[in-house]
């Protein structure tokens, strides 16, 4: 089965624990010549800086901001939602002004909206056209979501694609694909587990998944990710 | 890097040629240059879902033009059943997309 070439592994066998080979040395990610767009990014982003349009500064900064976002910051928004429904109500209503109250500013780029998953309705965010993802709550997009299989899969077959996922949705679900075409970016706000009544929203957090605030997944279920640890720390 | 592409959100701007509700078509023509209309669901018939508000028109804005007068922009709402001849899933499924003004024909 694995039959591998590797020239660092015919020192081996693959059957004895400990005498297995080092991994092949992988080559650093810069190691070969830049490409044509690195050598552009990097044409495009002295100019700006010679010209002044930009600063160094700016750009570490911009790539700060964006490395502080991951989905830790959505699942905590859904968590609120879960626990406060006064809270998801303005969610729904108005997604900025909703977020700004847990102190997130989600900027200038994009308006947001959050879809929320009910029994009848489920809800799934695709960019056909390029990869627009709600990056201010969820941070970098996984490299599948930018995929043409996945770009041009979900909006025909989503059922199928979901299933790939792991979610199978009964008929009577209606399947709701956002296609982020314009200014706006998207969030699913996920149905909240069943025997979750008294969680704290720290608990809470703890299940939703990235998958699960794209569409692709369901939160996690609380038996598998026992809260009792996190009880007592809560 | 990061284009800025402000937009208005002033209320008295809101409104457009559509209203939620109302039956629409994707107009079908042709564009060279950068759209945010996406080629399937061009000649497909949807209804406004919602009604967005004015956005510059990023089919200017992707060549440094203002982008103005900013366009309504829609959510229209497609019966997956009408967007492709062979559509697997059941029928309640649907599909939504964001659609500038100048895309959307009225259906009589």
């Amino acid at each position: 089965m694995h039959d591998h070439d590797h020239d660092d592994h015919d020192d081996d066998d693959h059957g004895h624990g400990h005498a297995h080979p080092h991994a092949p040395p992988q080559k650093d990610h810069d190691a070969g010549p830049a490409g044509a767009y690195e050598v552009l990014e990097e044409a495009i982003r002295s100019l700006l800086i010679e010209k002044g349009v930009l600063t160094g500064q700016e750009i570490a900064a911009q790539v700060d901001l964006m490395d502080s976002r991951s989905p830790a910051l959505g699942a905590k928004v859904v968590a609120r939602a879960w626990a406060d429904p006064a809270f998801k109500r303005r969610l729904l209503e108005d997604a900025r002004a909703a977020l700004a109250e847990l102190g997130i500013d989600i900027g200038t780029l994009a308006e947001f909206r959050t879809v929320e998953n009910t029994a009848k309705v489920h809800n799934v965010i695709v960019c056909t056209l390029c990869s627009c993802y709600p990056k201010m709550l969820l941070g970098v997009p996984p490299a599948w979501y930018k995929s043409l299989a996945y770009r041009s899969r979900t909006v025909v077959d989503p059922r199928g694609v979901l299933a790939e996922f792991g979610v199978e949705l009964p008929k009577g679900v209606e399947v709701r694909v956002h296609d982020s075409t314009a200014d706006l970016r998207y969030i699913v706000l996920p149905m909240r587990p069943k025997g979750t009544r008294d969680w704290s929203e720290e608990q809470l957090a703890a299940l939703v998944t990235r998958d699960s605030m794209i569409g692709t997944a369901l939160p996690a279920a609380p038996g598998k990710r026992t809260p009792s640890r996190k009880k007592a720390a809560a | 890097m990061v284009s800025k592409r402000p937009h208005t959100r002033k209320p008295a701007a809101l409104s457009g040629a559509f209203a939620p509700g109302d039956p629409v078509r994707v107009a079908k023509r042709p564009v060279l240059g950068h759209c945010r209309t996406p080629w399937y669901l061009r000649g497909k018939p949807g209804v406004v879902a919602a009604v967005y508000g004015r956005f510059r028109n990023p089919e200017q804005l992707a060549y440094h033009k203002p982008g103005l007068p900013a366009l309504v922009l829609y959510k229209v709402r497609f019966a997956q059943g009408d967007l492709w001849g062979r559509y697997a899933g059941p029928a309640g499924d649907h599909l939504e997309a964001d659609i500038y003004e100048h895309w959307l024909e009225p259906i009589t």
